[in-house]
């Protein structure tokens, strides 16, 4: 499987179906995303964007069919692996999953912790990036006490951090507001194009159309509809 | 490391009262197993002294000639280090005996032979306990002209099954107290894992290995034990400076012995066992939830 691997690859679905008890969200994927693409996945709810999503930041296991990330087997990984694997993820969500009991200035550091990073570096990259964010005067706040506009901002700066090669988005905008949800996809799109491979879930397909140059995958019923590029 | 620490003493603060409950049974158990190991520590003592520092009366046989003296003297020191080593002939035991008994002495006057056997009485150089005592006076026994070794087996042994019978309700006891504090802390880390299951769940989603989630939970279990078993032994500390020293103040009329604490060896070895039993029952709840 590895020769056909195309050198630009990041991540390649081959025949990948996910079934939960007796029902199949995902079926027979093949899918092939290169480095430095901005995909959308699109898809009415249910269609299994988000279990495509999951399989991807190895929250769930496929039923059948294998993924290569950066030409690497996720079915031969170990699970000691796994931990430096995800690193090269930044993921978002739509609940924002921020530690409620952590200031937004620890959570965002957690990333950078778990690598081993030195508290120097970890101080001067987390306030960087909540510089850039707009969320480094408030680093001392509690996420509860935060709009969602800014907690998915700060969920934005800790997908980033780590500078992590590719960016997974589950509905990043689905629980803001217009102007708080063309702010993260800003943000992304500005990530997007320091190189990073950028994958985006939602059903919003109109404000994304108004916003992102990218590849839309639409997902039905767990197939691949269509794939369209959005100019 | 330090960041361990300090998440895990963040944690015990964001949990106060479960851990104070926690650090609390844990102490309270220390202090029943403490108790049991004070008592233990001072009735060894007591025996020790009573055994008086490692004496024992070899008495010979009726057809002991004393010629053969110095011969069984080398056997027996090559049996083991003898301090010192005094032979009693029955003629100097039966002077001593009348010179004890010198107003009631008339009867020994009319015996019409000398019914005292020969005798070695020994000190042994060091000796650790009784039970080295009554080897030692096994082996000796086992010499054919030697008729008997007393070494106060008999009301000694007695008192000495009475001990081992209260060494094992203590054992007992300190067992049963040792699984209700690994319960206890089993059961607090069980609840603080489920109280950060979201923080778990996010730390592995952003990479963070099973050593940097587990970690924390460690240490606190660690610091649990440890102020636990510091808690316990000074309210064992206390409760002696209080209480013991009145009792000792009566006792030693009798025994001629104080009741001393906790040596400094059993201290430490209370505190590294109570440190263990936080980080165990640490283990045991993370091994379930984990696997």
């Amino acid at each position: 499987m590895d020769d056909k691997n195309n050198k630009n690859s990041i991540i390649r679905l081959f025949n990948v179906s996910k079934r939960y008890g007796g029902k199949l969200a995902l079926k027979d994927i093949t899918l092939d995303i290169e480095q430095g693409e901005f995909i959308f996945i699109s898809g009415p709810s249910g269609a299994g964007k988000s279990t495509l999503l999951r399989i991807l930041y190895l929250a769930e296991n496929v039923s059948e069919g294998q993924i290569l990330i950066d030409g690497m087997n996720l079915a031969r990984i170990s699970s000691s692996k796994l931990p430096l694997l995800r690193r090269r993820f930044g993921m978002v969500f739509q609940d924002f999953k921020l530690i409620p009991n952590r200031t937004v200035y620890e959570n965002v550091a957690l990333v950078l912790e778990a690598a081993g990073e030195k508290s120097s570096y970890i101080r001067k990259k987390v306030m960087q990036v909540l510089r850039t964010t707009g969320m480094d005067k408030k680093f001392k706040a509690l996420p509860p006490t935060l709009s969602g506009g800014e907690q998915q901002r700060v969920a934005v700066a800790r997908a980033v951090v780590g500078n992590p090669s590719i960016i997974l988005a589950d509905e990043p905008t689905g629980s803001l507001d217009s102007k708080s949800a063309q702010a993260v996809l800003d943000f992304l799109m500005e990530y997007h194009k320091k190189g990073a491979t950028v994958l985006i879930a939602s059903h919003n397909l109109h404000l994304l159309e108004s916003t992102v140059r990218g590849k839309n995958i639409e997902i039905r019923d767990g197939m691949i509809e269509r794939t369209a590029t959005m100019l | 490391m330090t960041h361990f620490v300090k998440k895990a003493l963040a944690d015990i603060r964001s949990n106060r009262f479960l851990n104070l409950i926690t650090i609390i049974t844990i102490s309270l158990s220390i202090l029943v197993v403490s108790v049991f190991l004070l008592f233990f520590e001072n009735a060894s003592r007591v025996i020790e002294s009573w055994n008086q520092g490692g004496r024992a009366m070899i008495y010979l046989a009726k057809d002991f000639n004393p010629d053969h003296l110095p011969e069984l003297k080398a056997r027996i020191n090559a049996m083991g280090e003898i301090d010192e080593m005094v032979y009693i002939s029955k003629t100097q035991a039966l002077d001593q005996l009348k010179k004890n008994m010198s107003s009631q002495s008339t009867f020994l006057k009319t015996l019409k032979e000398n019914p005292l056997p020969d005798a070695l009485e020994i000190r042994m150089k060091s000796y650790n306990s009784f039970d080295e005592v009554q080897q030692f006076a096994q082996s000796i026994k086992a010499i054919e002209i030697v008729e008997d070794v007393e070494y106060g087996q008999g009301w000694l042994g007695r008192f000495l099954k009475i001990f081992n019978l209260f060494k094992i309700t203590g054992y007992a006891m300190c067992s049963l107290f040792f699984l209700i504090a690994l319960f206890i802390t089993a059961n607090t880390v069980r609840l603080a894992f489920y109280s950060r299951k979201l923080e778990v769940e996010i730390m592995r989603l952003v990479g963070a290995t099973e050593t940097f989630i587990k970690a924390p939970f460690y240490v606190e279990g660690l610091l649990q034990g440890f102020f636990g078993g510091v808690m316990g032994l000074a309210i064992l500390l206390v409760t002696y400076l209080i209480v013991a020293s009145g009792i000792t103040q009566n006792l030693a009329s009798y025994l001629y012995f104080d009741i001393k604490f906790l040596s400094i060896k059993m201290i430490m070895l209370i505190i590294v066992g109570s440190t263990f039993l936080g980080w165990f029952g640490c283990y045991l709840s993370l091994k379930q939830i984990l696997k």
